[in-house]
């Protein structure tokens, strides 16, 4: 009986400790359009511990389903800054922003503008 | 040497300096003088090439052949679109708008679509392009398709014939909305089971296909989604009448019935009741017909938990009698009076399906399918008589996730299958039940750019093949933008319903033989093949205009098949492959848009199939080595009030085909080696009133190309010689017809 307690302690414990295999996360991410989430998405995905990742162009916000042990939202912030996306937590700077595609620039108030055009065309 | 380099450096130079600009200026009205307009966005439609125009107006921005339209925006004006055909200087006046307005980018959908990104040749046809010739059911929605061949099946069943690969349907796989559906003993007439207006598009997969969906298919795979309650129309009537006394009716009715729950109701009805001769040989050129079929449907969607389902229930009867013109079966049945035929068929049918996907964790998902079928076939054929009862259960269980991430998709599943035939062959009896259980593991793999593939295996438990392992493989890769390359292997294996599939040869007076070999279904072995394929898609643009090319090679090999010999005239025999039997089959496509609205679709094919016959290697009869396919098709734009015209041109040859050997036939009744060749146009040209209201007219084989006498020994159908299998081209000739769409949405 004791023992199973002890393993039952056990589970609960390790449960209790274990952090989320399937965290769930939403960031804001800038961008503009439809060769941003490309990017965006890919480099979310190719983050190790990352399993899905889905960007909204219309709310810039990027859905989020990773495991807790293997990366946290810091590197992926990170990941989606050295392609140039800024993030709240970390902007990118000039030069990794500047890699981005010209219609991409998303800092750019005329490019936003352009691209206001698009929305709700399921781009 | 060096002047290659030469010449290399200059073309590379050209190359880099060659760069046209495109300059223009961008205006405004303003009590009535045209000022320069500073800030307006300009830029390339579909490109990521812009600029925005100076103080003056002015603009400046790469010009490349590709471009076409640029698109001139700014906020308080509406935004232009204009053509450009050359890098000369532009002049372009925006007007205010008093709202702002959204740029309507109208890119036209392609009626049909290949997809550069799966990894399997996957064909994707619209319903747009299934009006394009105002198809009846399914079979006869190929037409517009060089991927499939659609040939007559025999001069009397009127039935089309599909074929894939050279190969034809018992060695596709063919699903509506991925539940196996035609196959056992709707085999040979399923695809007029389907009334075109039911289908809402169809998928059209060349080479092995999915695990997930079994193990039978070989050459291909054919999906048909049907319509569905919630998005299809709440109202819809079709309605046919053809010169050859051929009358069609299709009405859609469909309800939401609480904020979850859809239904549709959809029905039709075809009836053929006039007699036609034209080539005085005394038989009915195309079989008087009558057919009832009624589907009821149900959706449910349920957003927020995830989950989705359908029931359908559906029923069909099917009445189709051909021969001579006077037969009458009630005087004439089981006599040597006058030759005729009636298939009567019933079939009732029921499926589910319930899917549900994980709130949570979107990509976690779990799918049950099950369909159940009764068939029931009734039939003779002058003397031949044929019933086939076909009781059916499917179920499909398929769970779907992820290893690691996203660009690792598994699916992974049960399924169990039971399916009992009773049939009468003339005296004999046979009976047999067949099941299987099996599991089955893909892997799918997308690194997001260039690379898919996705590796497939099931593991099968059946009760006549036995134990067996099923792989298939398929990848895709792009070599540069807009190309696909694509490989695929698989094996398939199958039970061949031997008579439900060759019915076409009761209307002959051959003897039928099997030779008995002790093997599980009929005395034979199941077929196995392996299919490997290869084909390359190239999306270009050939005058500023969008075109592709694709290339595709396949080549299937037979371990078993079971030969269907008919090269003695009086016999057809079935027996196991002893040697080798393959199909190859290669097909050159190019697709073109010449200009707004009118597209061109050009296919040729070869095939090479060739099979050992007891009697040696032979070329497979009613084949034709070399295809040539080409269709237009044009639509105007459409107008302010919804109107709008289309027109479709269907040209279709065909080579010679070899004809069974006929050596042993009296001199007079002895057919060449080869037919001749076939060519045949249709037509079709539709008036859209609105987007409720539209008519159509066409034509088929407007060209009026006929086989003179397709039935052999027509004057003495009960003799030995009597055969109505040697059909290579059109009975009936030219034929129009006439319909409308009413549409209530």
């Amino acid at each position: 009986m004791k023992k199973v307690i002890l393993i039952v302690a056990l589970l609960v414990t390790s449960i209790t400790f274990a952090q989320n295999k399937n965290a769930k996360a939403s960031i804001e991410v800038d961008g503009v359009c439809g060769m941003c989430k490309d990017r965006i998405e890919k480099v979310a995905i190719r983050t190790k511990g990352v399993k899905s990742a889905v960007w909204n162009i219309d709310t810039h916000e990027l859905k989020l389903i990773y495991d807790e042990r293997k990366t946290s939202l810091t590197t992926i912030s990170k990941n989606l800054a050295s392609v140039g996306h800024d993030t709240k937590e970390i902007k990118a700077t000039e030069e990794q922003y500047q890699s981005v595609n010209p219609c991409c620039k998303y800092r750019d108030e005329d490019v936003k503008k352009d691209h206001k055009n698009e929305k709700g065309n399921g781009r | 040497m060096k002047i290659y380099i030469l010449i290399i450096l200059t073309f590379l130079s050209i190359d880099v300096f060659a760069q046209e600009q495109l300059k223009g200026i961008v205006l405004e009205t303003s009590s009535s003088k045209e000022l320069p307009l500073q800030g307006a966005n300009v830029y390339w439609l579909n490109s990521t090439i812009g600029v925005i125009t100076n103080e003056d107006g002015t603009f400046s921005l790469p010009y490349k052949f590709s471009y076409n339209k640029l698109v001139i925006s700014y906020v308080g004006f509406k935004t232009d679109t204009i053509t450009v055909t050359e890098s000369k200087f532009i002049k372009h006046v925006l007007k205010a708008s008093d709202e702002l307005d959204a740029v309507t980018v109208t890119s036209r959908k392609q009626a049909t679509s290949k997809s550069y990104l799966k990894a399997t040749n996957t064909l994707f046809v619209s319903s747009d392009e299934l009006l394009k010739a105002a198809c009846c059911n399914l079979s006869e929605s190929f037409e517009t398709n060089p991927s499939i061949d659609v040939n007559f099946a025999d001069a009397v069943s009127g039935t089309k014939q599909i074929k894939m690969l050279g190969l034809n349907s018992p060695y596709i796989l063919i699903t509506t909305e991925n539940i196996p559906a035609i196959r056992g003993a709707s085999q040979a007439y399923g695809l007029t089971f389907i009334p075109g207006t039911w289908v809402e598009s169809i998928q059209i997969t060349k080479g092995s296909g999915s695990v997930v969906n079994g193990f039978e298919s070989i050459a291909g795979q054919i999906n048909a989604e049907l319509v569905k309650p919630s998005t299809d129309n709440k109202l819809f009537v079709n309605a046919y009448a053809g010169v050859n006394g051929r009358l069609e009716l299709n009405t859609h009715i469909n309800q939401k019935v609480s904020d979850k729950w859809s239904t549709g109701l959809y029905l039709h009805g075809n009836l053929r009741n006039q007699k036609f001769d034209r080539n005085n040989d005394t038989f009915l050129d195309i079989p008087l017909k009558e057919q009832i079929n009624v589907m009821n449907r149900w959706q449910y969607i349920n957003g927020e938990k995830g989950i989705v389902s359908f029931i359908n229930l559906r029923y069909l009867n099917d009445n189709t009698q051909s021969g001579q013109m006077d037969f009458n079966p009630d005087l004439d049945k089981g006599s040597t009076n006058l030759w005729g035929s009636e298939i009567n068929t019933e079939r009732f049918e029921v499926t589910t399906k319930l899917g549900y996907v994980n709130p949570e964790i979107p990509y976690q998902s779990l799918g049950f399918q099950t369909a159940f079928s009764h068939h029931k076939q009734i039939s003779y054929f002058g003397l031949n008589l044929y019933d086939i009862k076909h009781n059916s259960f499917y179920s499909n269980l398929v769970y779907n996730s992820i290893i690691t991430d996203s660009r690792h998709n598994i699916k992974t599943g049960l399924s169990f299958t039971y399916d009992h035939y009773d049939e009468l062959v003339n005296t004999d009896i046979y009976e047999r039940t067949e099941n299987s259980v099996g599991g089955f593991f893909e892997y799918a793999y997308d690194d997001l750019d260039k690379l898919t593939m996705t590796a497939g295996v099931r593991l099968d438990q059946h009760n006549r093949l036995g134990f067996f392992i099923t792989p298939r493989l398929h990848l895709r890769y792009t070599l540069w933008g807009k190309s696909a390359l694509r490989a695929s292997v698989g094996r398939g294996k199958r039970s061949a319903n031997i008579f439900a599939e060759n019915q076409n040869l009761f209307s002959s007076s051959r003897q039928i033989n099997i030779s008995n070999s002790g093997g599980k279904i009929y005395g034979l072995d199941p077929e196995i093949a392996w299919n490997y394929g290869v084909s390359y898609l190239q999306g270009f643009n050939l005058f500023e205009r969008k075109a592709d090319v694709t290339f595709d090679f396949y080549r299937t090999e037979f371990q078993n098949q079971v030969i269907v010999d008919w090269e003695n005239p009086f016999e057809v025999n079935f027996y196991n492959l002893d040697g080798e039997s393959y199909a190859n089959s290669f097909q050159l496509e190019f697709n073109y848009n010449l200009f707004d609205g009118f597209d061109i679709r050009t296919a040729y094919k070869y095939y090479n199939i060739k099979t050992d016959y007891n009697s040696g290697q032979l070329e497979k009869p009613l084949i034709p080595k070399n295809r040539v396919f080409a269709n237009a098709s044009y639509e105007t734009s459409i107008k302010e009030n919804e109107s709008q015209w289309k027109f479709d041109a269907t040209y279709n040859w065909l080579d010679s085909q070899r004809f069974p050997n006929t050596d042993l036939s009296s001199v007079q009744l002895r057919l060449p080696e080869y037919s001749p060749t076939v060519g045949t146009l249709n037509l079709q040209i539709t008036k859209v009133f609105s987007s409720k209201f539209e008519v159509y007219l066409g034509g088929e084989n407007v060209t009026n190309v006929r086989q003179p006498s397709p039935i052999v020994s027509a004057d003495n159908p009960f003799g030995s010689n009597f055969d109505t299998n040697f059909v290579y081209g059109p009975i009936f000739g030219n034929m129009y017809y006439a319909g409308l769409r009413y549409r209530v949405k």
